[in-house]
């Protein structure tokens, strides 16, 4: 992505995006689908931590949980909720779906954030597969339970007659841009963030380079990427909330079309 | 001086597009600040609307994010 940014030599140079590139794990050849890259170890680490979190956290069904459960248990429980709450009581049968969704961004969201990780969300080819899967089981659903009242979410009866062929155009397109606003709306939050921090990373070696400036520069910058840093935990857990209650939503639309 | 005049272009353009950025920052203000206001009126109907006020920001936040896509095409895919 950055690599034929990487002219001049020479003074301050860094580089924000290249924590973002696709490495193969054991060599330097091509990327092809089958060869284990830093996306495939991120990704098995997220398996693993959601497993450790959910499966070993709540081994001990202790009546007074441990930290682990506790944080096991009020994800759940969170999650349950906000399920129950906006796509309604029949949404629940839905909920193994939605919980799989939240975890796997909000693991991958928090374990990007370990210094020299890779952010597997920050990629469209992720975000965009997950937003599409949720896009296209929404659409299925939402026609396999109404059939062709499905369309009534496009046809908004509570309009007066003649703006309801303007409202339809501008609903059908909301409906169509939402598996890309889903999945930018996420990879746009992570990359920003990151190149952010890498940004003020950058500004804080300008103390080896220039110390007369640098001793200005180097403590504020330092400062911001603590600043940054705390704000991108805070950043990772809403954009995985986002992400899950936007789909609830989705699945709301696709349960009740009619406005 | 010397360049071409495309890439020039595509710097201005990347530099356009924090336009975009000042935007989002009114949209979200706005979304917040609605919410404070209402929530001080009625403080004990603010915690039910907390997930309204993330939906809120978050549709407000994505025309933002849209914008810094269109300067990472700019850059990078242009």
């Amino acid at each position: 992505m950055a690599t034929e940014a990487h002219g001049e030599a020479t003074g301050l140079s860094f580089h924000p995006m290249d924590q973002f590139i696709v490495r193969p794990l054991f060599s330097d050849g091509p990327v092809h689908w089958y060869t284990p890259t830093n996306v495939t170890l991120w990704l098995f680490a997220i398996v693993l931590a959601t497993l450790a979190l959910l499966v070993l956290g709540t081994r001990g069904r202790a009546i007074v949980p441990n930290r682990s459960q506790s944080m096991a248990e009020m994800s759940y429980g969170m999650i349950h909720k906000m399920v129950g709450d906006i796509a309604g009581k029949d949404g629940l049968k839905y909920f193994p779906y939605i919980m799989t969704l939240f975890m796997f961004v909000l693991f991958a969201n928090f374990l990007g954030l370990l210094p020299m990780a890779f952010t597997v969300t920050s990629h469209i080819a992720v975000t965009g597969f997950l937003a599409l899967a949720v896009f296209l089981t929404v659409t299925v659903i939402g026609f396999v339970k109404n059939g062709a009242h499905f369309l009534d979410l496009f046809w908004v009866r509570s309009a007066p007659l003649a703006i309801r062929p303007v409202l339809a155009v501008i609903e059908v397109i909301s409906y169509f841009v939402r598996p890309l606003s889903l999945s930018i709306r996420l990879a746009g939050n992570m990359i920003a963030g990151h190149a952010v921090i890498k940004v003020f990373a950058g500004f804080a070696a300008l103390i080896l380079i220039n110390p007369g400036l640098g001793a200005l520069v180097t403590p504020v910058s330092i400062l911001a990427v603590v600043g940054m840093y705390a704000f991108e935990i805070l950043v990772a857990f809403i954009q995985a909330y986002v992400f899950t209650i936007l789909t609830c939503v989705y699945l709301k639309d696709a349960l009740h079309p009619s406005h | 001086m010397e360049g071409n005049i495309g890439e020039l272009g595509q710097y201005i353009g990347v530099g356009l597009t924090a336009i975009g950025m000042g935007g989002a920052a009114i949209g979200v203000g706005n979304v917040a600040g609605n919410f404070l206001s209402g929530a001080l009126r009625n403080p004990s109907a603010a915690a039910s609307q907390t997930a309204t006020l993330f939906i809120g920001m978050a549709f407000a936040e994505a025309l933002g994010i849209f914008s810094f896509l269109v300067a990472l095409l700019l850059m990078f895919a242009v």
